[in-house]
């Protein structure tokens, strides 16, 4: 069955605090999600992600292995977390993304797996 | 395009291209399947004469063609091949690739037509490129000629159609009719996208006026065919209706000259009574139903215009409640602009210039049409130095040479209404919304939304119906 990479974008120049009543609510509608997403079979894998400040960027030139200070992209907007899920097609991949858009507040970018 | 082969593929080329890739799971195959089978019937017609059933011929010469093809690839495994299809409901026998079962697909051709529009319209696409898609696969248009009709070069609106298949491709987007619960939505799309290929043929830019009829032409019949398809979407009736009430008014839309005519000012005489009366039943039929969409309300607002024998006894309060009702269903500032200006016409410019502060501007900065109801509005109420800066503004914006030209006279004839101490302008001026572009003398700028200009059209204001 066709995978699809859902992640989830924001603006990474305010820092989210977790403590508030609103982020407490989004990491419980995201958690109803996941399990919803498990109990249809459609779940692969999904992970939230630390700020982008965490990010190191790896190169490899000629052999030679660099490190560099991250994010690799220099935009406003990351990637804060993401989904792998199953879906017979991008319909069906598409309602699983507006499901998560609402779960986590934040757009969504539904991405297929190649093979 | 007048030779029988011509007619034939004008009216079969999009129901063939449809089920061949439901058989073939495939929409570059089927394209290149329904193509060579139309090179042979060029080939073989003349000698037989064309055959009784010319669409199944080609659907079976195609499919057969393609099953040599397959063949001869034999070094692609089944597992492949499959892997290549696109996904399908309900689809079992015509997954076989074998696809011995001709007789049993041909009766599902109607479906088969509904899915290709569907699948060409899908919201994932951007709309230019659904635009491409359509009239590339269901209305089987060189990629030149749309590229032409769009203003764009050809290599570019060929990139574009080739990366919506293959986004189509690689995100296994399925090949079927949306269930019950999106199919509002859907549809939607597949309406708006064929009302940009209308509008795209209804602003006549110059030196593209006959490209762009025909475009008009295909939409249309589109439309027919999706009404034909989905007989019970009132929705679909209205976009056609529409369609027809706007085509009905093409021949007085231009001068002798080339020069654009506004609604207030067209000869009535030579609005099309054919085209009027099959987009009255058509209204007359949706209103039936009762289930109001934005098309069908557009389609109400120009069959208002339709039935105003002369501009002056247009029923403008009529034309506002539906405004208030389209705006209701779809809040957008083009809908609320083109109300302004009715309000305008039933109670005078100033009552339209509040109308139109009401609107968020930041939202209409970079629509023409906004700055030349405007600049109509202000002049029309005296302040002729703030018309002539939207006047300015409005020429800025302008995509075709005749709808600036209009806009260049209107704004000259301001200064020289100045220096003759007159307030008003040309007599009648049903305002700058009707004054839309080059093309929608229509009901205001509103059906102007996606008529300002092809290319403006399929950007911006796609979205806003």
């Amino acid at each position: 069955m066709p995978q699809y990479l859902i992640s989830v974008w924001h603006d990474e120049s305010y820092e989210v605090d977790f403590s508030t009543p609103e982020a407490q609510a989004r990491v419980a509608q995201v958690g109803a999600f996941n399990e919803e997403l498990q109990n249809a079979g459609a779940w692969v894998f999904a992970a939230g992600l630390h700020p982008s400040s965490s990010a190191t960027v790896v190169r490899s030139t000629g052999g030679e292995v660099s490190m560099t200070d991250g994010p690799y992209a220099e935009t406003k907007e990351q990637m804060g977390g993401f989904w792998v899920i199953e879906a017979p097609d991008l319909d069906a991949a598409l309602q699983w993304a507006g499901k998560a858009a609402a779960a986590s507040g934040e757009p969504v970018e539904v991405r297929p797996a190649q093979g | 395009m007048t030779s029988p082969l011509d007619e034939v593929f004008r009216r079969e080329a999009g129901r063939c291209t449809a089920t061949l890739i439901r058989v073939l799971g495939d929409i570059n195959l089927a394209e290149d399947a329904v193509a060579e089978a139309f090179a042979i019937a060029a080939e073989q017609w003349p000698k037989t004469g064309i055959p009784p059933n010319p669409g199944g011929w080609i659907t079976t010469t195609a499919r057969n063609r393609a099953i040599d093809w397959l063949r001869r690839e034999s070094t692609r495994s089944e597992r492949q091949l499959a892997a290549h299809r696109m996904r399908i409901d309900s689809m079992e026998p015509d997954h076989n690739p074998e696809l011995d079962r001709l007789d049993d697909f041909i009766d599902v051709v109607a479906d088969d037509q509904l899915r290709l529009m569907f699948l060409c319209a899908h919201p994932a696409l951007a709309a230019d490129a659904q635009v491409g898609l359509i009239l590339r696969l269901l209305a089987g248009l060189p990629t030149g000629e749309i590229a032409t009709a769009f203003l764009v070069p050809e290599p570019t609106m060929a990139q574009r159609i080739v990366r919506a298949k293959r986004k189509l491709h690689d995100n296994h987007a399925p090949y079927r009719v949306p269930g019950p619960a999106e199919l509002p939505g859907r549809l939607h799309a597949v309406l708006a996208a064929i009302y940009l290929i209308f509008t795209g043929g209804h602003t006549a830019a110059s030196g593209q006026t006959l490209t762009r009829t025909a475009l008009s032409a295909e939409a249309i019949r589109l439309g027919r065919a999706l009404v034909e398809l989905m007989p019970d979407e009132p929705e679909a009736s209205g976009l056609l209706a529409l369609m027809l009430l706007s085509d009905s008014r093409r021949a007085a839309r231009t001068a002798a000259d080339g020069t654009m005519v506004r609604l207030a000012d067209q000869d009535r005489s030579r609005w099309d009574r054919t085209l009027i009366s099959e987009g009255h039943d058509l209204v007359r039929s949706c209103l039936r139903r009762n289930q109001p969409g934005p098309f069908q309300i557009q389609a109400a607002i120009a069959a208002v215009h339709a039935d105003a024998p002369t501009a002056e006894s247009t029923d403008w309060s009529q034309i506002i409640v539906l405004y208030d009702q389209l705006y209701a269903l779809r809040p957008n500032p083009v809908a609320a602009l083109n109300r302004s200006v009715a309000v305008a016409e039933l109670r005078g410019p100033a009552a339209g210039l509040d109308a139109l502060a009401e609107i968020d501007a930041a939202s209409l900065e970079n629509y023409q049409p906004y700055h030349a109801a405007r600049a109509d509005l202000l002049a029309r109420a005296g302040r002729h130095d703030e018309a002539v800066a939207a006047y300015d503004r409005a020429i800025e914006l302008a995509t075709n040479t005749i709808e600036r030209d209009f806009l260049v006279r209107q704004r000259a004839a301001l200064l020289t209404d100045d220096q003759h101490g007159s307030v008003r302008q040309g007599g009648g001026d049903v305002l700058g919304g009707e004054g839309e572009g080059a093309d929608t003398d229509g009901q205001g700028v509103a059906d102007g939304v996606a008529d300002g200009g092809g290319n403006r059209a399929l950007g911006a204001f796609a979205d806003a119906e």
